[in-house]
């Protein structure tokens, strides 16, 4: 094989993509709650359905951004963490897009993740109807 | 498109290996798969993570969660736990000494707080086994610049603007290296990367190999356009099979993707590389040696000038450099010349790796700018000295470098300091040693190694070393004379100054900087027949004190070699005449009833 700039770039983009996650990149991060209660009250589609999401927006902004800096600045990164705090909710999850504050939306179904997606991830608009609360416990 | 939630960043570094890291990774895949995640959940094996005292290592991404000492029954409770309800597990994580609270995230631990990442800024973020993995990371990007838009003038002017001199242990500037190879009269020209790394203790280039191969072929690649070669050498020491066994795929990779081989990115460059295996001979360090083993003679050194840059490989003219420096070449060749010279001192530029060893509690790999002080890397990296004991020297330069004591903890490490103190950079050993350490002791220690590995060719050295080892040995055997210090000190100067190479040429360091700053330990050695740090077996005697002897026997039981009489709860009495010093007595006594002096 002959390599050229045009490959290389070519193979960075597509391995990039498998690596954000590494270095905490990104315009949004969506964690979702998978405590006991969040697992027993469904997480686990609400898990798939914002991965699925995040997967085919992450697609069409590799496919769209002009360089690297782009791509980066509007990856959505989907992880997991434990119980919230308020199991009567789960299944919960918070959405943080870069700059703005935390909003924990709860008593989660894969249709209102879809909609979560477009209006708060991709849009910067929370769902105010679906929200628990804005921002975060303090921490000492 | 990457669909997965979490990175499992698995350290598969030599040390992890050792502490078992591929039970650890094959008992996550079997939970992960047991749970159904593979789809959610990628492992990812990397090169080692530096923290090699706590393996083995687990690195959760993107949330940068520390796990370490792992073991496979902890596997089921941390997926549980973590990757299933995404809940962490302190009790896995890293607990600063004397605290009760883990540290979840692996930047906020102190031994990664301080570092800064150059040569090592792919540990353990990538797996050093796909190349794709590098190229993501900006690989290969500043060796097609080099190639395609810089003149190989241009590529040695931002190596010597920026400052780098030889990681090895010599501190030549690498840009005038390559510029005197590239001025040299002849076609044939070679590369060599040095990674014969034969210091007891030092595993920096070893780690860096395995970590980061790209970036050692990389870096290769830009020396050879710039000095004008067709052909290099990865010298690694058969000893280091991971380090071999990466190395010799990532090539086949990058010669796979045409970034070995002939006219490479179109630019009419052609290069090859081939990786030879060292036998594990220390002098090989030694560049002229190290070029005498690759053409299959007895490695040797060669008596200089010429210089290899002149005549070298098969005569021809040769740049060698060793694997640090060689991987801090794609990062300059980048970010620029400034951006590199604006780290480190006026004449130390850039970061130095170092092997943290000896009695330290987080021993490990370390990456570090020039200037940081000793104090910094022993203490707030290192840890500080395990078990209650204090500091008392700290070697820097491997076998061959100086012991530099507590009163100079907060000299900045740099090429100069170093000198000036009487120890080398050398390629990074560090070795800290504590208040248990005879110096003498350790100076017959690394002049036994170094004569041990001279090769004999010429007489200071050959000769030189061996007689300072036996006046060492005399003196920690209570034999010592007056004047045994300064004829010491007479040969030291003449061995240095009259060796070939630079084998010869360090090997009394440790001799002379002991000497230097714990010249009373020599002296009570050989006036007071008293060995201070209690070490020497001839100068002590281990005695039972019969107001503390319980008579619990413990140390009749342990003795090797029956020389403790007693009976129960009766006060034990050792035979002086049968003692052999081992010191078991003295270990196994839980009433502090066995006294040495």
């Amino acid at each position: 094989m002959k390599m050229t700039m045009e490959e290389l770039d070519r193979i960075a983009e597509r391995q990039r993509a498998a690596t954000y996650l590494r270095e905490g990149a990104g315009h949004a991060k969506v964690t979702v709650h998978l405590g006991t209660c969040g697992i027993a009250a469904g997480a686990q589609p609400i898990l798939a359905a914002f991965l699925e999401k995040a997967n085919a927006a992450n697609a069409a902004t590799a496919a769209r951004a002009a360089d690297e800096e782009q791509r980066k600045a509007a990856w959505v990164l989907v992880t997991t963490s434990g119980c919230a705090g308020l199991c009567a909710r789960e299944p919960m999850a918070t959405v943080e897009v870069r700059g703005a504050v935390p909003v924990k939306y709860g008593d989660l179904t894969p249709e209102k993740v879809a909609r979560i997606f477009a209006e708060h991830v991709q849009g910067g608009r929370p769902v105010a109807e679906y929200a628990l609360v804005q921002g975060s416990e303090r921490i000492s | 498109m990457s669909p997965y939630r979490l990175h499992l960043m698995v350290c598969t570094g030599t040390g992890c290996v050792s502490n078992k890291s591929l039970k650890i990774k094959a008992a996550l895949e079997r939970e992960i798969a047991a749970r159904g995640m593979e789809r959610e959940i990628q492992i990812v094996t990397t090169g080692c993570n530096g923290f090699c005292a706590n393996g083995p290592i687990v690195v959760v991404k993107p949330d940068d969660i520390f796990y370490q000492f792992l073991s496979e029954e902890d596997v089921p409770r941390l997926v549980e736990e973590h990757f299933v309800k995404g809940r962490s597990v302190p009790s896995l994580m890293y607990t600063p000494p004397g605290e009760t609270a883990a540290i979840p995230r692996m930047q906020d631990i102190p031994f990664f707080a301080k570092q800064r990442l150059v040569a090592l800024a792919n540990k353990g973020i990538i797996d050093p086994e796909n190349i794709d993995e590098y190229i993501a990371r900006d690989g290969y990007r500043a060796m097609a610049r080099a190639l395609l838009e810089m003149t190989p003038e241009a590529i040695i002017a931002e190596v010597k603007a920026a400052g780098l001199r030889g990681r090895g242990g010599g501190g030549f500037p690498t840009g005038v290296k390559w510029e005197l190879c590239r001025a040299s009269p002849g076609d044939e020209k070679y590369v060599i990367c040095n990674g014969d790394e034969g210091d007891p203790g030092a595993f920096m280039d070893r780690s860096i190999v395995e970590s980061d191969p790209h970036a050692v072929i990389e870096g290769l690649v830009i020396g050879a356009r710039a000095i004008g070669a067709g052909e290099g050498f990865i010298y690694i020491r058969n000893e280091y099979p991971l380090a071999v066994s990466r190395m010799t795929r990532a090539l086949e990779q990058a010669e796979a993707y045409g970034l070995l081989g002939d006219d490479i990115f179109g630019s009419g460059f052609s290069f090859r590389i081939t990786v030879n295996r060292g036998a594990g001979a220390f002098v090989c360090g030694e560049e002229t040696s190290l070029m005498n083993s690759l053409e299959g003679v007895l490695p040797e050194p060669r008596v200089r000038p010429p210089y290899p840059v002149v005549s070298g490989y098969r005569g021809k003219p040769t740049n060698i450099n060793n694997v640090e420096t060689w991987v801090n070449v794609p990062s300059i060749v980048r970010n620029g010349a400034a951006w590199y010279a604006g780290i480190g001192t006026a004449s130390s530029k850039g970061t130095k790796v170092f092997s943290l060893v000896g009695k330290i509690r987080n021993t490990g790999l370390v990456e570090v700018p020039m200037g940081i002080t000793l104090r910094e890397i022993v203490h707030d990296i290192g840890g500080g000295i395990p078990g209650g004991k204090r500091f008392k020297a700290v070697q820097t330069g491997g076998p061959s470098g100086g012991c530099l004591p507590a009163e100079m903890l907060d000299l900045p490490v740099d090429y100069e300091s170093l000198t000036k103190a009487g120890s080398i950079m050398g390629s990074g050993g560090l070795i800290v040693m504590d208040e248990d350490t005879c110096m003498v002791e350790v100076a017959r220690y690394f002049l036994s190694f170094t004569q041990d590995e001279s090769c004999g060719k010429c007489t200071p050295c050959r000769e030189g070393t061996r007689h300072m080892r036996a006046i060492l040995e005399d003196i920690t055997k209570g034999k010592g004379r007056e004047g045994d210090i300064e004829l010491l000190e007479e040969m030291a100067r003449l061995v240095k100054d009259t060796s070939l190479c630079g084998l010869g040429g360090t090997a009394p360091n440790p001799v002379l900087t002991t000497i230097r700053y714990f010249r009373h330990e020599y002296e009570a050695h050989i006036r007071d027949r008293r060995c201070p740090a209690r070490v020497c077996k001839d100068l002590i005697t281990f005695t039972i004190l019969p107001d503390k002897c319980t008579g619990c026997m413990a140390c009749a039981k342990n003795c090797p070699v029956n020389c403790i009489a007693g009976e129960r709860k009766k006060v034990h009495v050792i035979d002086q005449s049968l003692c052999i010093k081992c010191g078991n007595c003295h270990s196994v006594c839980k009433f502090a009833a066995v006294r040495v002096e």
